[in-house]
């Protein structure tokens, strides 16, 4: 199954690769990693999704914990979130199809970013289904699409749960009641 | 200058950061240090006579590493290995992969190029930090005089905490020759956290003594969390309180005494047979301290499918990994045993019903597998290591601190040499490193100078860091050493005879003459050949006056046995052949 941690670790050098090495370890491919500051200082917030058996969360919890400069790791598994991507697609567009394009990044609520003669740039974001959406209608359509560019997921727990929160309640491990989990697809109240 | 002492009390004083190493360390309390000199680690051996510390030098940096494992295993305190960047940095690779799945406490201390030439390949240069991260608990690099000391200091909070292992901090040169303010105090690490996961909650405690409550078959798997948490005494108490019988992992050895009524012995691969007859028929087993390692459950789908499992472990990420389990108690040994000892003692002894029942159906199954007591077999002329072992107890009383290589002799001292008190084998489990015995003797040897300490050793591993026989002598450690020697990498050739048609490709060992290679080291020795030796050439070892080497030329196709094939049941194992002298049969009792 696909898991999904989000975790605190240290602002320096080396941790990124102690993180991933762990994986690397564990022989677990990282399907997408995205990292950056996050709301404490000295401290980035990582999104990590990976694919591994479903008892194997456990054990990846509790050893990134034994890692030194990881602070907070939180098994996200099925829990209410927002979760987003973002990416940048160039297309091959010349001034007679331009337009078309225009229409489909208006549908999936795209914008179109950088324009030259030849080319443009579709900045989307939003779940990975609706990206892939949108790739996919770009090569229904025969535009030819030049490059590529996915942040990976990033992922936030719905409501005022913050993670300190959650484990102050002392329910970092709790599986969410299943009903709730199905509000993942995504209500876009943007 | 002056000395550290002073500096530690007195007012920030501005040092070096070589001046700063050893000030702090003598601030953590060490005193004995293992190492090797070089270029990158050079300043700090110039300050080094400053500092109340005593260095041994070593013959190769696998050996300080060893030596410092030894050290921390013997006495419980923190090793320390110190070698230079490069070559000497990676040799000491093995032995901190030996200490990282032993859990060990050790800090090692590397000297690395200067920070202007990281990364550039300058001459002995090898990212040490880089290599070693997947074999220590943590590790540090410093290229500044400043960070010297939190980075030492958090990496002792960090190698004895928790779960304990082995540290390692990389030092530029140039950090090590600048100078810098020394504050100890200040350098004090923050609070340790104890691992966010640990969990021990009451519903869990009521549910454990439930099960020893109710269950008819229980056994105690002690591990070596026993001596890491110091819970020797608990271990006992729950053992005799609900009369449980106690089976020992290889580490768990020495936790929980040999000649206890209760104690059936170690588990596992070469473990006797009553021993997992007993894990396997058990209605429940309550494991302390241990992780299930593959050499002790055989197959996780075939390992005790009838008992309920408790789980006492200190390592989330140890739960439920090979083998699931029902109660998991996850927090230090000692501390959760006295949260459950209340619960299991509430009313007469004796809590689980039909003990005596099981320990009596137990005691009977060891009547065909059993060892006889060996004193009393008829004199042969073969000279069986067993008897080596079974001597050595003997006649060490079982005392000794014992430091053990990997192979047919490491399995036969478990069996036979019975240790009463922890921390007195000292040897590599998990990582089962040939080479380790000489040097984790010579550790044990310093932290623990009053014991009487015996390396026991095979031909192969011997020679893989015999090198050391000159440390002993320049340190003048009065160690003693048996060597079994069969001519062969035994346990392979073992293998090879049970499982590759008794091909032995590569195992037929040529070795020097051991005790002239003793002798060319200044250490006296004498090579034994039958049984009627030992006991007078053990004993003139015990009592010569500096360290002695015993080179016993034992049976050379002798097989440990029991033997549970890698991959099979812990019931499927291959029990020791009928015209084997050390069976007792019927007609023996």
């Amino acid at each position: 199954m696909l898991h999904t941690f989000v975790s605190y670790v240290e602002d320096r050098p080396g941790v990124l690769t102690r993180v991933a090495s762990l994986f690397r370890r564990l022989n677990i491919n990282i399907i997408s990693v995205t990292v950056g500051h996050s709301e404490r200082a000295g401290l980035s917030r990582m999104t990590l999704v990976c694919e591994a058996s479903a008892e194997a969360g456990h054990r990846i919890r509790a050893s990134l914990y034994k890692l030194e400069n990881v602070i907070e790791v939180d098994d996200i598994a099925g829990a209410p979130t927002v979760t987003r991507e973002l990416a940048l697609i160039k297309v091959t567009a010349t001034r007679h199809n331009r337009s078309a394009i225009f229409e489909l990044a208006e549908v999936f609520r795209a914008r179109i970013v950088d324009l030259t003669a030849e080319s443009l740039m579709i900045e989307m974001t939003g779940v990975e289904s609706k990206i892939e959406g949108l790739i996919q209608v770009l090569i229904d359509s025969e535009h030819e699409i030049l490059e590529i560019c996915r942040s990976g997921k990033m992922t936030m727990r719905r409501g005022h749960h913050t993670s300190r929160v959650l484990k102050a309640m002392g329910t970092g491990d709790a599986e969410p009641p299943e009903q709730e989990a199905a509000q993942e697809a995504d209500a876009e109240p943007e | 200058m002056e000395t550290n002492t002073n500096s530690l009390s007195a007012a920030p004083a501005m040092l070096t950061g070589s001046e700063i190493l050893w000030a702090t360390l003598v601030g953590e309390g060490v005193t004995d240090v293992f190492g090797y000199p070089g270029g990158a680690i050079l300043p700090a051996y110039d300050a080094l006579r400053k500092f109340p510390i005593r260095h041994i030098l070593v013959r190769h940096e696998q050996g300080a590493a060893h030596m410092a494992d030894g050290y921390a295993r013997a006495s419980g305190k923190v090793g320390v290995a110190i070698a230079t960047s490069g070559p000497g940095a990676t040799n000491l690779v093995t032995g901190i992969a030996t200490a990282m799945l032993d859990s060990i406490p050790m800090v090692c201390i590397t000297g690395n190029v200067s920070s202007k030439v990281l990364g550039t390949d300058a001459f002995q240069e090898v990212d040490i930090t880089g290599v070693t991260l997947p074999v220590t608990k943590h590790n540090f690099l410093v290229s500044r005089a400043e960070e010297i000391a939190p980075a030492i200091r958090q990496a002792f909070q960090i190698a004895k905490s928790g779960r304990p292992g082995p540290v390692l901090v990389d030092i530029t040169k140039d950090a090590q020759q600048a100078t810098a303010r020394f504050d100890f105090e200040a350098a004090q690490p923050k609070p340790y956290r104890p691992h966010p996961m640990l969990k021990v909650e009451t519903d869990g405690l009521s549910a454990a003594a439930e099960l020893i409550r109710g269950a008819k078959k229980p056994v105690i798997l002690a591990g070596h969390g026993i001596m890491q948490s110091g819970a020797m005494e608990q271990v006992r108490a729950l053992a005799e309180r609900a009369q449980i019988p106690v089976a020992m992992t290889l580490l768990g050895i020495g936790g929980f005494p040999a000649s206890h009524p209760l104690n059936l012995g170690m588990m596992g691969m070469h473990g006797e047979a009553w021993v997992n007859d007993a894990i396997q028929n058990a209605d429940l087993l309550i494991a302390c301290g241990m992780r299930f390692d593959d050499r002790v459950i055989g197959t996780p789908h075939t390992y005790a499918t009838k008992a309920k499992k408790i789980h006492i472990e200190i390592d989330p990420a140890e739960i439920n990994k090979n083998i699931k389990v029902d109660v998991a108690l996850v927090g230090d040994l000692r501390e959760v045993l006295e949260q459950l000892l209340p619960r299991v003692s509430s009313g007469k002894t004796g809590q689980h019903s039909g003990a005596s029942a099981w320990l009596k159906s137990i005691e009977a199954s060891k009547g065909e597998s059993a060892v006889r007591d060996m004193k009393n077999l008829p004199d042969l002329g073969h000279l069986y290591a067993a008897h080596v072992m079974h001597d050595l107890w003997r006649i060490t009383g079982g005392n000794a601190i014992v430091a053990t290589d990997v192979g047919q002799h490491q399995m036969w001292e478990a069996q036979y040499f019975h240790h009463e008190h922890p921390r007195s084998l000292v040897t590599s489990g998990g990582l089962g490193t040939m080479g380790f015995a000489l040097p984790a003797a010579i550790g044990a040897k310093v932290a623990c100078p009053d014991k009487e300490v015996w390396v026991i050793a095979g031909d192969g591993g011997f020679q893989m860091t015999a090198a050391e026989l000159a440390t002993i002598r320049q340190e003048n450690l009065k160690i003693n050493i048996a060597i079994i020697n069969n001519g062969y990498l035994g346990m392979v050739r073992q293998w090879q005879e049970f499982f590759y048609d008794r091909n032995y490709e590569s195992t037929p060992l040529v070795s020097p003459d051991f005790v002239k290679l003793a002798d060319a080291h200044g250490i006296a020795g004498r090579a034994v050949k039958t049984r009627g030796e030992l006991a007078a050439a053990v004993e003139e070892a015990r009592t010569h006056n500096g360290p002695f080497l015993l080179n016993f030329l034992v049976e050379q196709e002798d097989s440990v046995y029991p033997m549970i094939p890698a991959g099979s049941a812990l019931h499927e194992m291959i029990r020791r052949p009928g015209h084997n002298p050390l069976v007792e049969t019927p007609d023996d009792l």
